[in-house]
């Protein structure tokens, strides 16, 4: 095995059971928060909280680079599952759609992807646990946006945490929208729940989040208490 | 085209158009004039002349080189824009022979025709001298001395001159000193005599056939440009299938030193197997943007090559560029960091190829405010074009929605087909309160709207409905995209329908 290769096991899937009770609506943005980032681009893991949870697309779209265009490669399953991309929705990107028939052909696509240069970010959506998405196939990835300097995400669709070469990996669900000002009983600004479980360059850590038009934000809950440092998860 | 070099010449310049001037090509003994400006032709000046004696009639001449070449180079271009009028157009010269059998008709007649090309040529500066003959030979005698139309060559050429056959100097003063001096004459002459008297390289007899039609003279048309092609002749017929493989790799060097002589890069290639059993078997790849890199030209064909199949062997290969456009030479950079457009456009090509043109595409802005027809995704091997300004306006366009659509007000994915779901809602026309989407309950904590779409009446049945479109949050914060089709009692339908369309971010 090539020196420097990091075998990054799995965390617990979350199981969280739909809550009777609503969460309570936040006040607003909290303190200025820094996104955990490697230093140079390289492959995240991103899951989706729950299949039909869009909230990991607003948090990846807040991190993106938007000068140069977008590699989205969608497994067919995950077009039928949780939709395609929309283009309006995500204004200022320019967007290159490959629609993969299964799971080996979105991780070529996006292999492809992660050696051209002309890229800002190829994000791959698998769904489920395919036998073609292994720690090889990962760690591939991995050293293809890390040699190129193309940023990888690799999102996970109603997949468990199993071994990967992933160097972030991420668990996102929506969270309760901020206080909208204008029309209380109107969504606000999307928040999200953004759990850290593996990291080569942070520790871990949980956090609901709110991104602005300029940065992440911790989000204060209701009494004004930032969410934060105190749930942080041992590593 | 008579004055074709003082025309181009005219063009190019900028000096004034009655300036006496006279364009030279280097002669044995100096400076002989090419071609005369009409000013100096007053002055004495006569294509031919040495330059030393024309300006000893007048000092005033000014002299200027001429460059056949490119008056040779501006009539094989003007051959090709001359396909216009007929479909076989032959260069002689510095003039252009036309078959118009059976093609005047298009243009209103003969007269209509000889109107035409010279309304056209006179657009660009050129003076065109035509004339219509049934032989090419009495059109260009006609052409050079009585330009018109004629059907019967014998009686419009009697009067001419013998040189309009197109005959050496020498033979035509021979002639001359006989007092054969029309054509006329010499027709009057027997053949036997005049085929006798001029057995030489120089055959009257011959330009006379030729000039009445008694002996055919077929045009030669400019040749069009074949695409690059590139052939492999096997010895054997090869049945394993790494044949076409290995074809490959003597076919792309040869395709590609083509494409680099005539300054085109190929947008689609097309490799033809040719089988032992008198079929044959084609695979093709399409680029987008022109390109010659063999590199990128063998990863494209590689694997559609591999799955060509031999039946009984394969005996021949050929790679075609069908579809080329101008490319010229292109240094990428100094460094080894190639330029992202290219390398884009070469990831395009890659993933077109494995995955087809319809699965690798990008969006493109729609004029139309029902959100499924808001964009359209368009192949993106055929809409991504190298450039600056293309990338522009790619951008621009899809920022057309910003003002109507920002992430906030508009989904970041959209089901491919809305689906239905069972809503409860505290009177018919307000708030939802909660749905069932795929069996599972959302209870909606927050909502926004409704934002109505109405029916585009212009271009759906009368019948669609209109939608009220709710931004939705459940309990737990995901955020959804439904609406409502049609309104209670609309006359378009029973009760409304609820929809759920798309996820916010």
């Amino acid at each position: 095995m090539a020196r420097g290769l990091s075998l990054v096991a799995g965390g617990a899937v979350s199981t969280r059971s739909a809550r009777a009770e609503p969460r309570p609506v936040p006040a607003g943005a909290g303190e200025r928060w820094r996104l955990p980032a490697p230093s140079s681009p390289t492959l995240s893991e991103l899951f989706a909280a729950h299949p039909r949870d869009g909230g990991w697309a607003g948090f990846l779209l807040a991190q993106l680079d938007r000068s140069k265009p977008l590699l989205w490669v969608q497994e067919r399953m995950a077009i039928l599952e949780s939709g395609r991309i929309h283009p309006p929705g995500l204004p200022g990107h320019e967007l290159i759609h490959v629609e993969a028939r299964d799971a080996r052909d979105a991780l070529w696509a996006m292999e492809e992807g992660l050696r051209c240069s002309g890229l800002s970010g190829v994000i791959g959506e698998i769904w489920g646990d395919p036998r073609a998405l292994d720690f090889t196939a990962t760690r591939r990835l991995a050293v293809a946006s890390e040699r190129s300097g193309v940023a990888a995400f690799l999102i996970r669709l109603g997949g468990s945490a199993n071994l990967s070469g992933a160097r972030m990996r991420w668990r996102i669900g929506s969270a309760p929208s901020l206080l909208n000002e204008l029309d209380q009983k109107a969504p606000g600004l999307p928040a999200w729940d953004a759990e850290l479980f593996r990291a080569r360059v942070a520790p871990p850590g949980r956090w609901s989040i709110a991104h602005d038009a300029s940065a992440f934000h911790l989000v204060a809950e209701p009494r004004g208490r930032a969410l934060g440092e105190v749930e942080r998860l041992s590593a | 085209m008579p004055n074709l070099a003082v025309e181009r010449w005219a063009k190019s310049s900028a000096s004034a158009p009655d300036a006496p001037v006279v364009l030279t090509v280097e002669g044995t003994h100096g400076p002989v004039i090419h071609a005369v400006t009409k000013a100096a032709a007053e002055r004495g000046a006569r294509a031919g002349a040495r330059l030393t004696d024309a300006r000893a009639l007048d000092p005033a001449l000014v002299a200027v080189a001429a460059d056949p070449e490119a008056d040779a180079a501006l009539v094989r271009r003007l051959a090709k824009w001359a396909g216009r009028w007929s479909p076989l157009v032959e260069v002689d010269g510095d003039g252009l022979r036309l078959d118009v059998s059976g093609v005047a008709h298009l243009f209103g007649g003969e007269e209509a025709l000889v109107r035409d090309i010279e309304r056209r040529f006179a657009h660009f500066g050129l003076t065109a001298r035509v004339a219509i003959a049934p032989t090419a030979a009495a059109a260009w005698a006609l052409v050079h001395h009585a330009p018109c139309i004629c059907d019967d060559p014998e009686a419009k050429l009697a009067p001419l001159h013998v040189s309009a056959l197109r005959l050496d100097a020498d033979t035509i003063r021979t002639l001359e000193r006989l007092g054969l001096k029309t054509i006329g004459a010499l027709l009057g002459v027997p053949r036997l005599a005049l085929a006798r008297r001029f057995r030489g390289a120089e055959d009257v007899v011959d330009a006379l056939d030729r000039a009445l039609g008694r002996k055919p003279e077929p045009l030669t048309a400019v040749p069009a440009e074949p695409p690059p092609r590139a052939l492999v002749r096997l010895e054997e017929p090869a049945t394993h299938p790494e044949a076409a493989g290995q074809a490959l790799e003597r076919l792309i060097p040869d395709l590609v030193r083509q494409l680099q002589e005539r300054h085109i890069g190929a947008r689609r290639l097309s490799l033809t197997g040719y089988r032992v059993d008198g079929s044959t078997a084609v695979a093709s790849v399409a680029t987008t943007i022109a390109s010659r890199e063999p590199k990128h030209l063998a990863r494209l064909l590689a694997d559609k090559a591999a799955a060509l199949d031999p039946e009984f062997g394969f005996d021949a290969f050929a790679l075609t560029a069908k579809w080329t456009e101008e490319l010229g030479a292109a240094q990428e950079s100094l460094v080894e960091e190639p330029s992202g457009e290219r390398e884009l456009a070469r990831l395009v090509d890659r993933l077109t190829v494995k995955l087809g043109p319809r699965r690798v595409r990008r969006p493109r802005a729609e004029e139309s405010h029902v959100p499924e027809c808001a964009f359209s995704w368009v192949p993106a091997v055929s809409s991504l074009r190298g450039g600056k300004a293309t990338k522009q306006s790619t951008r621009g366009d899809l920022d057309c929605f910003a003002p109507l659509a920002t992430t906030a007000t508009r989904p970041q994915r959209l089901l491919d087909r809305p689906e239905a779901i069972d809503v409860i809602y505290a009177t018919p026309e307000g708030m939802p309160r909660r749905f069932v989407w795929r069996r599972a309950v959302h209870d909606i904590a927050r909502a926004e709207g409704p934002e109505r779409i109405a029916p585009e009446w212009w271009r759906q049945p009368s019948s669609a409905r209109l939608r009220d479109y709710y931004r939705v949050e459940d309990g737990e914060g995901r955020r959804y995209w439904i609406f409502r089709e049609g309104l209670a009692g609309d006359g378009r339908g029973g009760a409304p329908n609820w929809f759920i369309q798309g996820l916010f971010g």
